[in-house]
């Protein structure tokens, strides 16, 4: 008898800026579609987001910023999840984007970008389709 | 290196994933236990307890600082409530330790109850014990925000902190049984705020009217007011803590081995319960007996719970 692993997702705001109700209502949405989130604040480094999300064990981050500091936090989460062997956790964004960083954040290994107007049950949909809980990484012997 | 010697060696990832496995109640997590248990019992383990936004994670993060500066190792279980309707859980403790994140001495977890009561998860004993293997000296467990009656955490820590804030309620409130009864230390945090001392007398009167009851050499418990967001009370708090474990530790060994003991029987009772459940389950649906068709039986009032159990376990455990 094996229950179905939960989903953990953890939800954070790099850099400086402190508008945080996107995130809230994101992480309060994530909640109410049964993910586990774990919600960590504003003014967060890469460095914090990173050594958060491999203690929680979660599948997902979710960052989400409206600095525009997008350019160095997204790219310096990836690099530092490689750095500790954790690209299997997943990234996305969401905030307000130059439409030409979307692409070029997607192709370094940004998984989505919801901008403003997304809508939180395509979000939600686009997590339970494409991210899963994940099994045996580190257990593997 | 096998899993076992990651763990051990305070591997970040092996133990961050062994959580989860222990969390998702994958049955290879038990065998890992087991391989574990042999290597627990050095970890101090400290609860916080308290109904919801007394403080709970402001203390945490504050004695966390003061158990660094030993250059204690730390682990931190944080507990938050699952959602009883979506089953999902938003958990923010982290929120109030951010000053810890990139202390590789620190290890924090945050934890949905997922339906569990008593104030823990229903895994929180087990990664308590992997962390503990895991070479933490000190394990901090925030309780869920609990109520009246959530009092499970007082056979999970060695020491466990009752925190409250002042006008939570009247003098009746707190002679009530349950909650009240089990700190070891109890806190008045946001003491700046009305009412502070009289909540402490309230306080002391309570504890004074259960004198009788602590014998010659018994633990007093303690009463301390703290703000814990400007650090006052802190250094108090953590001194009474190391007290308290010097009480149990040196003069009075017998409390320490009741203590394990206590935990030890909590343990092997909850695991025997979890076994034994999930066995019978699965040799019920090895038959292919469909647990649908007995909740039918049961609305359909043609049988009832207690026959279905009894039949179930009159054939299972013959």
């Amino acid at each position: 008898m094996e229950k179905a692993r939960k989903l953990r997702i953890l939800v954070a705001k790099p850099g400086l800026d402190g508008h945080d109700r996107g995130a809230r209502v994101v992480a309060r949405a994530f909640r109410d579609a049964g993910f586990e989130v774990i919600y960590t604040g504003c003014h967060q480094t890469p460095e914090q987001i990173v050594s958060s999300a491999i203690q929680e064990d979660v599948d997902l981050i979710g960052l989400s910023i409206l600095s525009g500091a997008h350019t160095y936090s997204f790219p310096r989460v990836l690099e530092l999840l490689s750095e500790n062997n954790a690209e299997d956790i997943s990234v996305v964004g969401g905030g307000i984007f130059p439409i030409e960083d979307i692409s070029k954040l997607k192709e370094i290994g940004i998984k989505e970008i919801f901008e403003p107007g997304a809508r939180l049950e395509d979000i939600i949909d686009w997590v339970s389709n494409n991210i899963r809980p994940r099994v045996g990484v580190v257990l593997k012997q | 290196m096998d899993i076992i010697e990651r763990i051990v060696s305070g591997d970040v990832r092996s133990i961050a994933r062994i959580l989860r496995d222990i969390d998702d109640e994958i049955p290879s997590a038990m065998n890992i236990l087991r391989e574990l248990y042999p290597h627990t019992g050095k970890a101090y383990v400290v609860g916080f307890t308290g109904s919801p936004g007394v403080g709970k994670s402001a203390l945490v993060d504050q004695i966390a600082i003061n158990y660094r500066k030993e250059a204690k190792t730390i682990g931190i279980l944080a507990i938050d409530p699952t959602s009883p309707f979506s089953g999902g859980a938003l958990l923010g403790d982290r929120i109030r330790m951010q000053r810890h994140f990139l202390d590789p001495g620190v290890f924090i977890r945050s934890l949905a109850t997922r339906g569990h009561f008593g104030g823990l998860s229903k895994s929180t004993n087990d990664m308590v014990n992997v962390l503990d293997a895991a070479g933490k000296d000190v394990i901090l467990v925030e309780t869920v925000g609990v109520g009246q009656d959530e009092v499970e955490i007082v056979n999970s820590a060695h020491t466990t902190v009752m925190v409250t804030v002042p006008g939570m309620g009247d003098d009746i409130q707190a002679i009530k049984a349950g909650i009240m009864e089990i700190g070891n230390i109890f806190v008045v945090n946001k003491a700046d705020r009305e009412g502070s001392r009289k909540t402490v007398r309230e306080l002391m009167n309570l504890i004074e009217l259960g004198a009788g009851k602590h014998k010659n050499g018994d633990w007093e418990p303690q009463i301390l007011e703290t703000e814990a967001t400007k650090g006052r009370g802190i250094k108090e708090l953590y001194e009474a803590i190391q007290n308290h474990r010097a009480y149990l530790l040196a003069t009075h060994s017998e409390k320490w081995r009741q203590i394990m003991e206590k935990r030890a029987r909590i343990q092997l009772m909850a695991a025997l319960k979890d076994q034994a459940f999930r066995t019978i389950l699965e040799r019920v649906e090895g038959r292919g007996d469909s647990l649908d068709e007995m909740v039918q039986k049961i609305v359909g009032k043609e049988s009832d719970p207690y026959t279905i159990v009894q039949q179930i376990i009159d054939r299972e455990l013959k």
